[in-house]
């Protein structure tokens, strides 16, 4: 398990290098959207807030990460199999016929994998599910979900934004991956998004902003979340599609598109993979 | 049978702690029991029926046994990914209870009305799909759900319906209970319309036909057994249900004689028709609209086996 804040970072570069070769390999989309949120995933897993780990994932008492922008599993496969929930050779299976690493994932796929999702606004109802039947178990732990900006358009997302507070889930936290783009435009534009902040706070959640590839941000907003007494927690991570990779970062067309051999080279040699 | 509900899954959370009860702000004081018994494990969830079904599922994958419950078209259709993905896909054990079969709610118009939702419900995978026929097959119902695992609808007329039985039933999930034997027509009836399928049974046998009537109570999965019985036994076989004949209880058993036939007796389908109301009426005006009375489905039935 990675420790220091360079060994983080080094596992976030590794992750976005395994994101692009699988695409250019499995001529898989969505390689954007993962890349937009693999700090988020990364101080999630390695933050040391959450405890969920190999030798905890199926106890009653782990806390739980749900990825409810399924379209960008690739981040979270890749982050389960560096940490040891399952063999890393699996991830080569990605996207294969009969395989267990389809491109949304399916219920309990792997090992760590808490919720099929792929189709968007599933994975807030469902992680309040969990955070309330936690409490009903008199368990204590945490559940936390990583939404998409553009899958705030889901009406699902509201209204469990609006029953978390009123049941005073502090044991549920979200982030949002708020890089300000959808799968065919501008998010603010398509949906009016904007201000994100304040309209999690006016339904009724703590809020913060923090730079969503900072991981010292990440990692102090998530323990922060959870100290709080009487409402949930909502992180805005400010981020941006496409990060690591300079020519595809804010360029809406790599959300479907895959890299050629030499951008895959291109894209290794700048995250200094190569 | 909202009432034996209630009062059935009241006495089942004083016995298993895993029970929980998410009501989309319906049922204010039908539940007061269990809100004052059990207060940690009842969720008013809201005029938000999309989140109740995904909050239940997130209960049901911690281990819980969770009930959703409120007007059928609001707990089924209007969440219907919802049930499909978090629910079913993931082979939850939620519970998706409906109040208002068919036209149960007539007078609150077609947007309360529930003529569609089995065929919804039954084509989802792993959904099993019980449509009881009175308050006691709603108690045993609720009994035989909580000892499986695994995604079930359970779809409940109104209130005051005719009691049929005396007590609970031996309820076991897709096996019908036989309420009469007869051997020239076998009616098969699902949920709300027991009380019709009976008295209609009761008028053949005054003109001299021998009816067998069946509370087949599970449309999914289906009882096959029973239906190989039914189908060769007697020369016609009709099914009743206040639900479209397009995807309910008739055409589960259209597919099952496709699968299966072909059988000796003919098969008569009786039940709603392919089109929403804009007038007004009663849950016995639209009844009577629509053919769903025991002297309408007598005097068809009678017809029917006389071209036989």
């Amino acid at each position: 398990m990675p420790e220091t804040l360079e060994e983080i970072e080094c596992l976030s570069r590794r992750i976005r290098g395994w994101l692009v070769e699988i695409t250019y390999k499995k001529k898989t989309a969505h390689l954007a959207s993962a890349l937009s949120c693999v700090d988020i995933m990364v101080a999630a897993y390695c933050g040391g807030t959450l405890n969920i780990k190999p030798s905890n994932a199926s106890s009653p008492e782990r806390d739980r990460i749900i990825l409810s922008k399924g379209h960008a599993v690739g981040a979270q496969y890749a982050i389960l199999a560096y940490r040891g929930f399952f063999d890393e050779k699996l991830l080569d299976t990605w996207n294969e016929d009969g395989g267990q690493l389809p491109e949304h994932p399916s219920p309990r796929c792997v090992p760590g994998l808490e919720l099929a999702t792929g189709s968007l606004g599933h994975g807030l109802p469902c992680g309040l599910g969990m955070a309330l039947g936690l409490r009903i178990k008199k368990l204590d732990s945490k559940v936390l979900v990583v939404l998409s900006d553009g899958e705030c358009n889901e009406g699902s997302v509201w209204e469990a934004a609006m029953m978390a507070p009123a049941q005073k889930a502090t044991n549920l936290a979200v982030i949002i991956d708020y890089n300000k783009w959808q799968a065919t435009g501008r998010s603010d534009e398509v949906l009016s998004l904007h201000p994100l902040s304040e309209k999690w706070k006016a339904f009724g959640w703590y809020t913060r902003e923090v730079d969503g590839h900072n991981l010292t941000e990440l990692q102090n907003a998530i323990e922060d979340a959870y100290r709080q007494k009487d409402k949930p927690t909502a992180i805005i991570a400010h981020t941006v599609k496409g990060k690591g990779v300079s020519f595809m970062e804010d360029d809406n067309n790599w959300h479907y598109r895959a890299p050629t051999a030499d951008e895959v080279s291109l894209a290794l040699l700048e995250l200094g993979l190569a | 049978m909202r009432n034996a509900f209630a009062k059935t899954i009241t006495s089942e959370a004083s016995k298993d702690p895993r029970i929980t009860l998410l009501s989309g702000d319906i049922g204010n004081r039908m539940f007061d029991k269990f809100k004052t018994a059990y207060p940690d494990r009842f969720f008013n969830c809201g005029v938000a029926e999309s989140n109740m079904t995904g909050v239940a599922a997130g209960m049901a994958l911690c281990g819980l046994r969770p009930f959703t419950y409120t007007i059928t078209p609001f707990v089924t259709t209007r969440c219907l990914e919802q049930i499909r993905v978090d629910v079913c896909y993931h082979n939850a054990p939620v519970t998706i209870v409906a109040v208002g079969a068919g036209y149960s709610y007539a007078t609150l118009g077609s947007t309360h009305h529930a003529c569609e939702d089995i065929a919804f419900m039954r084509n989802l995978p792993g959904m099993t799909v019980i449509c009881p026929g009175d308050a006691f097959e709603v108690e045993a119902a609720v009994h035989a759900i909580i000892k499986q695992n695994n995604p079930v609808y359970l779809r409940l007329g109104k209130k005051g319906e005719p009691l049929i039985h005396e007590s609970a039933p031996d309820f076991e999930i897709g096996k019908g209970i036989t309420i009469q034997e007869g051997s020239d027509i076998c009616l098969l009836n699902t949920g709300n319309t027991l009380p019709i399928a009976i008295e209609a049974g009761k008028k053949l046998k005054k003109r001299g036909i021998s009816v067998k009537v069946v509370s087949l109570h599970t449309v999914k999965p289906l009882d096959n057994q029973l239906l190989k019985e039914a189908f060769t036994s007697c020369p016609l076989v009709a099914t009743i249900e206040e639900h479209s004949l397009i995807g309910g209880l008739s055409g589960a058993i259209a597919e099952w004689l496709a699968d299966n036939g072909p059988m000796n007796a003919h098969f008569c389908r009786i039940g709603t028709p392919d089109k929403f109301f804009h007038l007004t009426g009663s849950q016995s005006y639209l009844r009577k609209q629509t053919g769903l009375t025991p002297k309408s489905i007598a005097d068809l039935l009678e017809n029917r086996l006389l071209e036989i």
